[in-house]
C-alpha cells in the first residue's frame, strides 16, 4: 500500500479531553501523527486542529469516518495545496560569529525570513512558508551549524468559500 | 438541593426504575441521595462493579432503555472497564457514573483516585468528569441521549466528590450542548430505490440481518420486507430475534459457527444485503474470498463502518426500521422461487445435528430439550464459549430483545449478571442464562444478587470440567496440546446454589433425566436455581469455519486430517 502524507482540518467543541480522543482514533489504527497544531477558534467555544499524518489513502479514510463520529467532532476535511493555503512557521537558531553574519542573513532574506534574535555567537531566524520552502532552508542553512530547530507543524485554510 | 441530589433527580426524568450500584467513599453523597430524594429507583447493590455492567447491559438489550450503573472511583470505576467494552462492542446503551476524588486533589494520587475520564476514553461511546455541579442536569440528559441514539453505546460520567456534595440552584431541565453530535435517521431515497432496484436483478439474493435491527425495534419492519420479497433471511448471532428463526425464509445464523445452510447459502448467492451488521471478521472469514463475485449491499447507521471490513457496492446510512420500511414501499415478490426452494432443501440436506453419547450427556441435547418445552420463548442469556454457540444454534430466538449474549467482545462473566439485569427489566417472564463451568465462575458472586432479590433466574451451567472453545482449537489446530485449559478443582454446583437462601440447584448426568430435571426447574420461581449439566468433556461445536479461512473450508463434523493453524483473529 502507498504511504502519503494526508493534512486534515479538524473543527473542534473546545473541551478537556478532546485531544486525547481525536489522537487516539490515529493510534488504534497504529498511525503515526506528524504534526499536529491546536488553537482556540475564532469563537472560542470551538477549536480548530490540523493534523498531519502519513499513511494509505484507504486508512486514512476511515480514520476520518472515526474522527467526525466523536460526539465532539463538529467536521473533518482533508485539505490540499490545490484547495487550501498550507503554512508553517520555523524558528532556527543558527550558530554564526561575525564574519558569518551577512552570508546567514543573505540567505534569510532570500527564503523572505526575519531575524528574530542576535547574539555575538548566534541568529535566531523566523521563517514562514509552505513546508518544501523551510525544507529547503533549512538544508542550506546547514553548511551553518544549526544548534536548535522548532517547526510549528502545518496549518491551514481552504481557498475562497470552501469551509476549513 | 445538592449535585448529588440533582443527579437523582435527573435519573428520574429519564425514567430510569434501577441503579445497579456498588457503594464506596467518592460515592457516598450520591448513595446518600438515593435516600434524602425519596426517590422511586431502586438501587441494586451487586457485589462487583463488573457485575453491576453487565446486570445494566442485560437489562439494555432486554428492554432496549439504558441500563444505569453507580460506582466509586479508583478500583470500583476501573472494574466497570470489561463492562464497557461489552457494551461498546455490541453497540448496548449504558450510563456509568462514578464516584471520584475531590477536584482539588485530582492527578494528585489521592486515596482511590484514578484517571477514569482517560481509561474510559477507548471503551465508551462518550465520557464526561464534570467540573461544576451547576452542569450535573445538563450532562446527565446529554449523557442518556448521546448513549441511546445514533448508533447506542456507553457513556461515562465522573463526578468529584467535592462536585456532587456542592449545593447549587439547579436546573433541571437545561439544553443540551452537543453542537458536534448528529446521528442518521432516514436513508437517502435514491439509494434505497437503487438497492431495490438491485434486489430485483438478483437471482440469488440474502438478506443479513444484524444486532442494529434488534437495536432500532425493526423485528416487525423486517419481517414484513422479507415477506414482501419472499426473500431468504440470515442473521448474525446478535441479530438473533429480528426475524423469527423458524420462519420459512429464516436460515438461521451465518458465520464461524453458524448453521450449515446459512453459511451454504452465503457461499451460493449473488447478492448479500446487510442490514444493521459491522461484517465482523467471524462472518467474512477470509475478507478477499467473502461472497466473491455477488453484489454486497450495506445499511448501517453509522457511516464509518462503510468499507471498514467489505467495500459495498451500494452503501446507505440511515437507521435500520425507517430505511427498511422505506424500501418495503418499493419492493415487491422478487422471481427467485428457485432460490428460495435451494435454500429450503439446504436447510433439508444439512440440519443442525448432534449425536448422544450412550450414558453420556451433550450439551447440545440439553438445550435442544429446553428450547423444545419454552416453545422458544425464553430471554436467554448466554456465557461465552461452547455452550454459547451451542444455544445460538439450538436455542431459537423469536423476537428481538430475548437473546443477550456478548458478540464483539466476547466477554466470559457475562451471562449470569445480564440474566439477573434482565430479570429485573422484564419481570413475569422466563429467564434463563445458559452459562458454562468456566464463564460461570468468573461473576457467580452475583447468585446473593439473585438470591437476595428472589429473580426467578435459571442458570443453565454445562459443565464440561473444560474452556471447551479453547481446549477445541488446542485439538484441532495444536496437536491436542492442552494448555490452561483444564477446570479441575470446580466446585459442586448444586452445593453452591444452595448455600445461598431461597436458591436451589438441580443436576442432569444423563439423556433420560434432562427433561424431568428441566421441567423442575423451570417451575421453580422463589428465587434463582442453578442447574448443572454434567456434559461430555470434549465434544467439539460444528459446523467450524477456522478463523480467517474461506466459506469452503467449513467443517460440518470432526476433521479427518490435520488442519492448519488458523490464520484469522481469535
Amino acid at each position: 500500500m502507498i504511504s502519503e502524507n494526508h493534512t486534515i482540518s479538524i473543527l473542534v467543541v473546545n473541551k478537556p479531553g478532546v485531544l486525547m480522543r481525536v489522537s487516539q482514533v490515529f493510534s488504534r489504527r497504529g498511525f503515526n501523527i506528524d504534526s499536529l497544531v491546536v488553537s482556540s477558534g475564532f469563537d472560542n467555544k470551538y477549536a480548530r486542529m490540523t493534523i498531519t499524518a502519513q499513511g494509505n489513502a484507504e486508512n486514512l479514510d476511515q480514520i476520518k469516518k472515526q474522527l467526525s463520529k466523536l460526539v465532539d467532532v463538529m467536521h473533518c476535511i482533508e485539505h490540499d495545496d490545490a484547495n487550501s493555503i498550507i503554512k508553517e512557521m520555523a524558528l532556527i537558531k543558527v550558530v554564526c560569529d561575525v564574519d558569518k553574519r551577512s552570508e546567514v542573513l543573505q540567505l534569510s532574506e532570500h527564503f523572505a525570513c526575519k531575524t528574530v534574535d542576535m547574539t555575538k555567537q548566534s541568529m535566531v531566524i523566523q521563517a514562514t512558508g509552505n513546508s518544501d520552502k523551510l525544507d529547503a532552508l533549512i538544508d542550506q542553512l546547514s553548511d551553518y551549524k544549526i544548534i536548535e530547530l522548532v517547526r510549528t507543524g502545518k496549518v491551514l485554510m481552504a481557498r475562497g468559500q470552501e469551509e476549513t | 438541593m445538592n449535585g448529588a441530589e440533582a443527579l437523582i433527580k435527573c435519573l428520574e426524568k429519564q425514567g430510569v426504575e434501577y441503579i445497579f450500584g456498588y457503594s464506596g467513599g467518592a460515592a457516598i453523597p450520591i448513595f446518600d441521595a438515593i435516600i434524602t430524594t425519596n426517590t422511586k429507583i431502586k438501587l441494586i447493590l451487586v457485589r462487583h462493579e463488573q457485575g453491576a455492567t453487565h446486570m445494566a447491559d442485560g437489562y439494555a438489550r432486554a428492554t432496549g432503555k439504558p441500563g444505569v450503573v453507580l460506582v466509586t472511583s479508583g478500583p470500583g470505576a476501573t472494574n466497570t472497564i470489561t463492562g464497557l467494552i461489552t457494551a461498546q462492542m455490541d453497540s448496548v446503551p449504558m450510563i456509568v457514573i462514578c464516584g471520584q476524588t475531590i477536584s482539588p486533589m485530582l492527578g494528585k494520587d489521592a486515596f482511590q483516585e484514578a484517571d477514569v475520564f482517560g481509561i474510559s476514553l477507548p471503551a465508551v461511546k462518550h465520557s464526561y468528569l464534570i467540573k461544576d455541579t451547576l452542569d450535573i442536569p445538563r450532562i446527565i440528559h446529554e449523557a442518556f441521549y448521546i448513549t441511546n441514539t445514533g448508533r447506542p453505546g456507553p457513556v461515562l460520567i465522573d463526578i468529584p466528590k467535592d462536585i456532587s456534595s456542592a449545593e447549587g440552584d439547579f436546573d433541571l431541565s437545561p439544553e443540551l450542548d452537543l453542537p458536534g453530535y448528529t446521528f442518521p435517521t432516514v436513508g437517502d431515497t435514491d439509494t434505497i430505490k437503487e438497492i431495490s432496484a438491485a434486489l430485483k436483478k438478483a437471482k440469488k439474493p440474502l438478506l443479513l440481518i444484524g444486532h442494529g435491527c434488534v437495536l432500532s425495534k425493526a423485528d416487525a419492519a423486517v419481517t414484513k420486507l422479507a415477506e414482501t420479497l419472499n426473500c431468504p433471511i440470515i442473521t448474525t448471532v446478535l441479530g438473533k430475534g429480528a426475524f423469527p428463526e423458524t420462519h420459512e425464509l429464516s436460515l438461521g445464523w451465518l458465520g464461524m459457527h453458524g448453521t450449515a445452510y446459512a453459511n451454504k447459502a452465503v457461499m451460493d448467492c449473488d447478492l448479500i444485503f446487510s442490514i444493521g451488521s459491522r461484517w465482523d471478521d467471524r462472518i467474512v472469514g477470509k475478507l478477499d474470498e467473502f461472497c466473491e463475485g455477488a453484489v454486497k449491499i450495506h445499511v448501517d447507521i453509522d457511516p464509518s463502518e462503510q468499507g471498514k471490513m467489505i467495500m459495498p457496492d451500494i452503501f446507505c446510512v440511515g437507521d435500520a426500521k425507517l430505511v427498511i420500511e422505506e424500501l418495503t414501499g418499493y419492493s415487491e415478490k422478487l422471481d427467485i422461487d428457485e432460490w428460495v426452494a435451494h435454500c429450503k432443501k439446504l436447510k433439508k440436506d444439512f440440519p443442525l445435528k448432534y449425536e448422544k453419547i450412550p450414558g453420556k450427556l451433550t450439551m447440545q441435547e440439553v438445550l435442544d430439550e429446553l428450547d423444545k418445552m419454552t416453545n422458544s420463548e425464553l430471554v436467554v442469556s448466554t456465557d461465552v464459549g461452547q455452550h454459547q454457540m451451542f444455544a445460538a444454534q439450538f436455542m431459537k430466538t423469536l423476537k428481538g430483545y430475548n437473546w443477550l449474549s456478548s458478540g464483539g467482545a466476547g466477554t466470559m462473566g457475562y451471562g449470569l449478571p445480564a440474566a439477573i439485569g434482565a430479570a429485573f427489566g422484564r419481570p413475569g417472564e422466563q429467564i434463563i442464562s445458559v452459562c458454562g463451568d468456566g464463564g460461570f465462575q468468573m461473576t457467580m458472586f452475583e447468585m446473593a444478587t439473585a438470591a437476595l432479590y428472589k429473580l426467578p433466574v435459571k442458570i443453565l451451567v454445562l459443565n464440561n470440567s473444560y474452556l471447551g472453545m479453547v481446549r477445541q482449537w488446542q485439538e484441532l489446530f495444536f496437536d491436542n496440546r492442552l494448555s490452561g485449559v483444564d477446570l479441575e478443582g470446580n466446585p459442586d454446583f448444586v452445593k453452591f446454589a444452595e448455600c445461598y437462601e431461597g436458591a436451589k440447584g438441580f443436576r442432569i448426568t444423563k439423556s433420560d433425566e434432562v427433561k424431568k430435571v428441566l421441567e423442575e426447574a423451570m417451575a421453580y420461581n422463589d428465587g434463582p436455581c442453578i442447574i448443572e449439566a454434567v456434559v461430555e468433556k470434549t465434544d467439539n461445536v460444528y459446523p467450524m469455519i477456522p478463523s480467517g479461512a474461506p466459506y469452503t473450508k467449513m467443517l460440518l463434523e470432526a476433521p479427518t486430517e490435520k488442519l492448519e493453524k488458523p490464520t484469522g483473529s481469535t
